[in-house]
């Protein structure tokens, strides 16, 4: 079949193919976005002792078809004065990188579409394009709120940029590679192997920075509902709301899943009596991810001060120290640990 | 023609127009919005000269975070641009020699084949360019390399020092101060007997 369909499309065929490919990721990839909204509602339900939203389908499964619906038939409305280009453009803006970061991500032994050397700078780049859709956005909605919203997110991320990126150099120095199909195969050999342990400061680091850049709960002062409404997506209604909705979820499961292919082994199981394959970076990703909504039903948000602080003068000196003592560490008997 | 240079012509003609925009657009914020916009697409075109490293630290650092702070600085300022444009004629001199100078260096490093130089050999599949930068860099270029690195850092922390002033009567706070605090610090327990209402003896009939 696969002959007949490549003599179908002749030259063609290589993006036919390579866009089949990128669907196959795209797709299930927004139906996880979809009902980790949902599970986000049940989880944040659960703990403060509610039972969540149980009326759409059972046991509430379809609310995120009925959301998508909903936000499907609602108009977009212009402020006045808006830059319509650029206000229109922002969500896209938002929701682009996002997806295309997915492009080096491993999913399974040779499971990857684009299989490159400078996957780890790939995703850092790819990361830190995605903060332009947040600033356009406050910038072309011409309302205060968001401006300062914008400004607040673009600050914020591009501080906890620095200790990310660190905390990926003492990654890519452990595992000897920037490719991260390469990165998890030098976890192989069991939950010991992993990252997480030789690597545990970066680890924290790198997921606590993770949940800031994400402009989420317990960092969430671009959005800040108590004091700035809703922050940089004020004046956005309908689906152009929808994709930030859409942008910040899949961003959420991006982090996640890259945490978990950097320091808890990615694809690799935990114990060598059972096979490796998906489902473990799936479960991984899961509880990762349970973490995120976690976090958003217990901790208070930070004050702003307090978050530059944590950023520059916690996290930063913490991954400088641990990347010393990395390098200091390849070169004693405890090498090992790394390869 | 094969399919990289169908590549290469559309990011240059990108590339081209997007640097056109961003000294004919009226509007600051636009400018800079298109200044991202070439160098994104300049990424795409070392990408295809196999500096794949160059390429995405470009996008790193020049996309991802001086032109975030750039744009910043953008909005926030409230920029008249006919102010900006009177003093035009006055620098057209300089900036005609500036550009005369770089059209100049340009054709020398493009016409190079005319000079005894060839064009470098394509590299394999294989060719890491990240890997192989990192081993010039440590190895052979290593004293360079530090001390340009250090040379950085002392401007960085020549412009810190520079820009900190110490403001009397800030009212910032100290986290350890904050960390350190004890119940003892903040309540004082003070023992009150309740207040019995008896009428005083004196008055009683």
């Amino acid at each position: 079949m696969m002959d007949a369909l490549q003599q179908l499309f002749g030259p063609f065929w290589p993006v036919v193919w390579n866009l089949a490919k990128i669907v196959a990721i795209i797709l299930p990839l927004m139906g996880a976005v979809a009902y980790l909204t949902l599970a986000e509602r049940k989880v944040i339900g659960f703990m403060q002792v509610r039972i969540g939203p149980n009326r759409v389908g059972y046991y509430g499964l379809l609310q995120p078809l009925a959301d998508g619906i909903k936000l499907l038939f609602k108009e977009i409305i212009l402020p006045t004065a808006a830059n319509k280009f650029l206000f229109l453009l922002a969500p896209i803006l938002v929701l682009g990188p996002a997806l295309a970061a997915w492009a080096v991500v491993p999913f399974d032994l040779n499971l990857v579409l684009a299989d490159i050397d400078a996957g780890l700078l790939y995703i850092l780049a790819m990361t830190s394009v995605g903060v332009y859709g947040v600033i356009i956005a406050g910038w072309a909605s011409n309302s205060k709120y968001a401006f300062l919203g914008s400004l607040r997110s673009a600050a914020q991320i591009v501080s906890y940029e620095i200790a990310m990126g660190f905390a990926l150099v003492g990654v890519l120095m452990a595992a000897n590679s920037l490719n991260l199909g390469k990165i998890v195969l030098a976890q192989a050999g069991g939950f010991w192997q992993w990252y997480w342990l030789p690597l545990f400061p970066l680890f924290v680091v790198y997921f606590i920075s993770a949940v800031a850049e994400t402009n989420r709960a317990p960092f969430d002062v671009a959005e800040g509902e108590s004091e700035i409404v809703a922050g940089f997506h004020v004046e956005y209604s309908g689906m152009a709301f929808a994709v930030f909705f859409l942008a910040e979820y899949a961003n959420m499961i991006l982090v996640a899943t890259l945490a978990a292919v950097m320091f808890l082994g990615g694809w690799l199981s935990p114990v060598p009596f059972l096979p490796d394959g998906f489902p473990w970076l799936a479960l991984k990703v899961a509880a990762l991810l349970f973490l995120f909504l976690w976090f958003r039903a217990t901790f208070p948000r930070y004050r702003y001060d307090q978050i530059m602080r944590l950023g520059w003068k916690v996290f930063i000196p913490i991954t400088l120290v641990w990347i010393v003592v990395v390098g200091a560490m390849m070169q004693t008997p405890w090498a090992y640990l790394f390869h | 023609m094969i399919f990289q240079d169908y590549v290469f012509y559309a990011l240059a003609a990108i590339l081209l127009f997007a640097g056109l925009r961003v000294i004919t657009t009226r509007n600051p914020v636009q400018a800079a919005l298109f200044l991202v916009l070439a160098f994104f697409t300049a990424a795409g075109i070392w990408l295809l000269l196999e500096a794949e490293f160059l390429a995405i630290v470009l996008v790193l650092v020049y996309v991802g975070a001086v032109m975030v702070l750039f744009l910043f600085v953008v909005m926030m300022l409230d920029i008249n641009l006919d102010k900006l444009r009177e003093g035009f004629w006055d620098y057209a001199p300089l900036a005609g020699f500036v550009g005369v100078l770089m059209a100049l260096e340009m054709v020398m490093v493009l016409g190079s084949k005319h000079f005894g130089y060839s064009a470098p050999e394509k590299h394999g599949a294989d060719y890491s360019n990240t890997a192989e930068l990192g081993r010039l860099l440590y190895t052979d270029y290593v004293y360079p390399f530090e001390i340009a690195s250090v040379v950085l850092l002392v401007a960085i922390i020549a412009a810190i020092a520079l820009t900190l002033r110490r403001r009397a009567g800030t009212k910032h706070n100290d986290p350890a101060k904050q960390v350190r605090v004890k119940r003892a610090d903040r309540i004082r327990m003070v023992s009150m007997p309740a207040e019995k209402d008896e009428p005083a003896e004196g008055e009683q009939k």
